[in-house]
């Protein structure tokens, strides 16, 4: 009765370019080909991830949309149809990886960005000064000074911030879900780029730690590889309350992708099943969860400012405040789009709100109670280009994070087969033939031209704005305007629909 | 009124006069200095700021009152009458001028605070705080009305049309003071709006500005944090706001001000010495949001004090000149020579460090 | 009128709104007079706008901004000090400054010259330009602002730092950046952190100096000032490291 779940692609070979070179059976990951006389795809097992289609020397292989087309119902989408397929020949939950794909409303592209015409004039980013110097941490709301000699000092003790050149960050990606070259990459990138990686939850491999100035190292609610080295090899520790994919969900990692490396750095058993409770199970109130920021801020020495990630929930604005004055450092919100090494579809795609909608009430209800100094915002889920990145500094952002598009810098096609341990890329895999073919000064070079592109274009939008510090936009949302939205999104948003 | 408009671009002129000695001359300089700049400003606002005008009235607030209707009056005085103690109140005395029309009734009042409304809380409110809440609530509440100054012996008299013809029609040179700026407005489209023109004011701090302030957004709702309400459509508010936050509430001199406004970039940042290092990385970080980022020269006076800034890449122009114990500050030299033809010295000014002068202690 | 013939007048310009003061010029130059002397300027902008030719204009005062813009041709003294905006998008001629003088001088100016006895503004040379035989340039008698020859695409700069105080740098910050042509000669040293990212420091070779040396002599002759004291010492020269630094800014 397998024969119910139709192929999703097919493999389309074109045997008179094909020169039998098997590049194609020896570069999937998920075991498409097999060959005898000639390349034989099996269709079923194609999830489009475009590995062998890069590396087919005769460009040969075309994967196309699986044409065979079950009776079109705008309600009952095929998708819909193979699922309950799947689960009805399985009687398990669906299981998908990175963000959800969804055809949501989508504010960012809603959303137009200003610039200067006569009134007050654009600045030329390429010849004059133009900074993107961003620092994250607690401030305070005024500055004391006191004059000695004639001379005006600081007077104030200033929280640990952490300085970053562009306002651009790697999101928490855990060693395990993606493999160590992958992370060795984001923390060259971050050193040379002046910003920061994030551990995600599963532990820091000890190939990293000269990387630790550039690092934020997250505390989960396994708690895995967190002991006080760990915590030292940092420059942000991170509580992980929530994930965008899977607000309120926990997860585990499989042991079979529990091989040696990922044990000793999880600090768990070889071939165990990883284990994250849905919720930390010393946090069951916001009182409890200033506990645990203390607890890491004199573990720290209150050295390192200390970061709450949460996932963008209807109620965002008040759990924002609640952190804040908790006493966290830093903010990080995670929009219903942010990725994931494995999470159920079901609540991927179902369950938190816009990022875009989170950050204008996050900030908002900052300023209404008067404690937006207090805290910074790292904003993630779903940045996909720096037009993005700026309309979410507009919206009030500090900084953002990106998962998916890292990733896409390193090769990855958004297959969404995270979770399957599969990758062809050799990125989200433990499978050592695999993690092989990702090198990592490639990839890490791939993640600097990035950050790099994204902050000229970044420079570039500043200067049609007027603006010469990244700080004039952050906030500033009367440089945005809304583009078909309905008056409640615009209260929401703050901004004034195009055209006013 | 009609605020559809939060913010209404302009450009301008700015000059400036300051006696450090405190010696006071007629309004009849500075509406010669900036008139000569007539060409900078459209007809569509003008207004000066005169500091030592009211010397019989020295320890009251000087309200000055801008109503669009007798109804605004009414509500304002009885607020007035509530929360202070009014010792004169009085019609502005103004002359016809051809070219000034529509003016909104203008008045003024010589207030005092009782004492006993100050301890009502439990903790004691600061005077100036209780003065800048009132001037709020007039602005935002009270149909028909705006203050267009509330410092100690000094007033703001400004308006829609060119400012020389508003300091006519203000009858500028029957006052005296010994520290005057004016302010002549290119703004872009034409509300009318008597309250849109400069001098800005809170307390008696006043600001001139030309130029348009690109950070406006921000900055504006970085000031609401603390209670300021921004409804006057204009950038230029934003400056006087961010000076009475910093300056006054925050205690920061005002040297250390005009860093803030005008931030010196980080890579200078890094030059500097450890402890400055610490102080200007301080700054910004915490004042981030208060950066006047975009083109601007600025005049900002108080009773003691006239500082004239640019933005700190210098995108608007700005002249001091000093001849004896006079300082001068214009958009264009020009209008120094006019008024003034032999300087001691004269400078052209420099982005992001402020030019300040004070009264001589004593004065 | 017949040709080499001076024929020269008077104008106090005093209260003299600009527009019937530059009509004036131009009605006078079409009547045929040459030399101009225009008293008691003050604040009047662009005396010599829409003039060609061989017209001398000498000017008691302080002219107002966009003096000379658009200028093809005359020559213009001032008695005085400049404001902002001297010689915008010049075509030909000369303006000589006995003073010091705003921002934004010589921005686009495509020919003719431009010299300041003192110091002057921000963005001096801003996008100045030179094209086939025109070759504009600005000396600046005493100490330059930031971003001195921002853009600049072709001409010559020239700071001198004459009765510079100690420790005063000879220019602002942010020299030359975004320069792609042209030359500036600076007399004396200065801070290499504030060169802009597309320029390099060099020593002058002899067509430098054939080049400079009629502009220093100019400068001497047109304010009095000794030409070996302006020798005394070394100049260095900017110039752009690439004609097109951005090449690899883009990606297709």
């Amino acid at each position: 009765m397998a024969n119910l779940i139709p192929p999703r692609f097919k493999v389309v070979i074109d045997y008179e370019k094909c020169r039998k070179c098997k590049r194609c059976v020896i570069n999937c990951g998920f075991g498409v080909y097999s060959f005898a006389d000639r390349v034989i795809p099996d269709h079923k097992k194609c999830v489009s991830c475009q590995r062998c289609v890069a590396f087919c020397p005769e460009e040969a292989i075309t994967i196309i949309e699986n044409p065979n087309v079950f009776r079109p119902n705008s309600y009952w989408t095929m998708e819909d149809r193979i699922n309950i397929m799947k689960q009805a020949g399985s009687s398990g939950m669906l299981l998908t990886g990175m963000g959800n794909d969804r055809p949501y409303k989508n504010y960012f592209d809603h959303l137009l960005i200003d610039a200067c015409q006569v009134t007050n004039p654009s600045i030329d980013p390429l010849r004059e000064p133009m900074e993107l110097t961003t620092y994250l941490g607690k401030k305070p709301d005024a500055v004391t000074v006191k004059v000695e000699n004639g001379k005006v000092k600081l007077d104030t003790r200033i929280a640990p911030q952490i300085k970053l050149d562009t306002p651009i960050i790697f999101s928490p990606m855990s060693y395990g879900s993606i493999s160590l070259n992958a992370h060795k990459a984001l923390a060259r990138a971050a050193k040379e780029c002046g910003i920061l990686m994030n551990t995600g939850e599963g532990g820091l491999h000890k190939d990293l730690y000269p990387y630790k100035d550039w690092i934020i190292v997250q505390v989960a609610s396994g708690r895995f590889g967190v002991n006080q080295e760990y915590l030292d090899h940092s420059a942000v520790v991170e509580i992980k309350i929530g994930q965008g994919a899977k607000p309120g969900i926990g997860g585990h990692l499989p042991g079979e992708k529990v091989n040696r490396e990922v044990s000793e750095t999880r600090m768990i058993p070889e071939g165990t099943d990883a284990l994250s409770p849905a919720p930390h199970h010393d946090i069951y109130s916001i009182e409890d969860l200033a506990q645990l920021i203390y607890a890491l801020k004199e573990a720290t020495n209150y050295e390192k400012p200390v970061s709450v990630k949460i996932a963008a929930v209807h109620n965002v604005a008040a759990i924002a405040s609640g952190i804040a004055r908790a006493g966290a450092d830093i903010i990080y919100i995670d929009g219903f789009r942010g990725g994931t090494g494995a999470a159920p579809t079901i609540i991927r795609d179902h369950i938190g709100i816009p990022i875009e909608l989170a950050i204008a009430a996050v900030d908002d209800r900052l300023r209404a109670e008067g404690i937006r100094n207090s805290v910074s915002i790292v904003a993630a889920g779903g940045i996909r280009h720096s037009g993005d990145v700026a309309k979410a500094i507009a919206l009030g952002a500090d900084a953002v994070a990106i998962g998916t598009a890292a990733l896409i810098a390193m090769g990855c096609h958004v297959c969404q087969m995270c979770h399957t341990g599969n990758c062809s890329w050799g990125i989200a895999t433990q499978r050592p033939e695999l993690t092989q073919r990702l090198d990592p000064d490639w990839a890490a070079q791939q993640l600097i031209n990035l950050v790099k592109s994204w902050s000229l274009e970044l420079k570039e939008i500043l200067g049609a704005l007027g603006l010469n510090a990244i700080e004039s936009l952050r906030g500033s949302r009367e440089r945005l305007r809304g583009i078909g939205l309905n008056d409640t999104e615009l209260a929401i948003l703050g901004v004034k629909h195009a055209g006013r | 009124m009609d605020r559809t408009f939060e913010r209404i671009p302009s450009g301008c002129a700015i000059s400036g006069i300051m006696n450090v000695a405190g010696q006071r001359i007629s309004g009849e300089k500075i509406i010669a200095s900036i008139s000569l700049m007539h060409d900078r400003s459209n007809g569509l606002g003008g207004g000066f700021a005169a500091y030592g005008i009211y010397p019989e009235f020295a320890d009251h607030y000087a309200f000055h009152l801008m109503y669009q209707s007798e109804r605004g009056r009414t509500l304002t005085e009885e607020f007035l009458n509530k929360h202070f103690i009014i010792e004169r109140g009085e019609p502005i005395p103004t002359r016809p001028v051809a070219t000034i029309t529509d003016p909104p009734l203008l008045w003024r009042y010589f207030l005092k605070v009782p004492e006993e409304r100050l301890y009502k809380n439990p903790e004691p409110v600061d005077e100036r705080d209780y003065v800048v809440e009132k001037v709020m609530y007039i602005n935002d509440n009270i149909p028909d009305s705006y203050v267009a100054s509330s410092g100690k012996n000094m007033g703001a008299f400004k308006g829609v049309g060119y400012p020389e013809d508003i300091g006519r029609f203000f009858r500028l040179e029957e006052y005296e003071g010994y520290l005057w700026t004016a302010h002549g407005r290119f703004p872009t489209n034409t509300p009318g709006w008597w309250g849109g023109a400069h001098p800005f004011t809170l307390l008696d701090w006043s600001v001139v500005h030309n130029g348009e302030i690109s950070s406006y957004g921000i900055n504006k709702r970085y000031l609401e944090m603390f209670g300021y309400k921004c409804t006057l459509m204009t950038d230029t508010e934003v400056v006087a706001y961010a000076v009475d936050l910093l300056h006054r509430r925050h205690d920061l001199p005002l040297e250390i001000v005009a860093k803030v406004l005008a931030a010196p970039f980080w890579k200078d940042i890094e030059k500097m010495d450890e402890e400055d290092r610490k102080l200007y990385t301080a700054l910004r970080q915490v004042y981030g949001s208060s950066l006047l980022n975009g083109p601007f020269s600025i005049i900002v006076a108080n009773s003691k004090v006239m500082m004239g800034l640019n933005d700190r890449i210098k995108l608007r122009p700005m002249v001091w000149g000093r001849r004896g114990d006079f300082y001068y500050m214009a958009s264009e030299e020009s209008a120094i020579y006019e008024i003034e033809p032999a300087l001691d010295e004269v400078h052209v000014s420099k982005g992001g460090e402020p030019v300040i002068v004070r009264l001589k202690e004593g004065e | 009128m017949p040709e080499g013939r001076v024929m020269a007048m008077e104008i106090n310009a005093k209260g003299m709104y600009y527009r019937d003061l530059n009509n004036l010029l131009r009605e006078k130059v079409a009547e045929g007079v040459t030399e101009f002397t225009l008293q008691g300027i003050n604040g009047q902008r662009y005396l010599g706008t829409g003039l060609k030719g061989k017209v001398k204009i000498e000017v008691y005062g302080t002219p107002g901004n966009d003096l000379g813009a658009f200028m093809d041709g005359p020559e213009i003294i001032v008695y005085g000090n400049g404001q902002d905006g001297i010689a915008n998008t010049m075509n030909d001629g000369r303006i000589v400054v006995h003073g010091h003088a705003g921002d934004v001088l010589g921005y686009g100016m495509r020919g003719g010259e431009l010299y300041i006895r003192e110091s002057v503004g921000y963005r001096v040379g801003i996008h100045m330009k030179e094209y086939k035989k025109q070759v504009p340039v600005i000396v600046v008698g005493g100490t330059a602002g930031a971003f001195f020859g921002e853009y600049m695409a072709g001409g010559i700069l020239v700071v001198l730092g004459l009765n510079k105080k100690e420790g005063e740098p000879l220019t602002g910050d942010y020299l030359g950046t975004g320069m792609h042509g042209g030359v500036i000669y600076l007399r004396g040293e200065v801070e290499k952190d504030i060169l802009g990212k597309e320029v390099a420091e060099f020593e002058l070779n002899e067509e430098d100096y054939r080049r400079l040396n009629p502009l220093l002599e100019n400068y001497a002759n047109f304010f009095n000032v000794s030409l070996d004291e302006i020798k005394k010492v070394p100049f260095k020269k900017l110039v752009p490291v690439s004609h097109r630094p951005y090449g690899k800014l883009y990606t297709y």
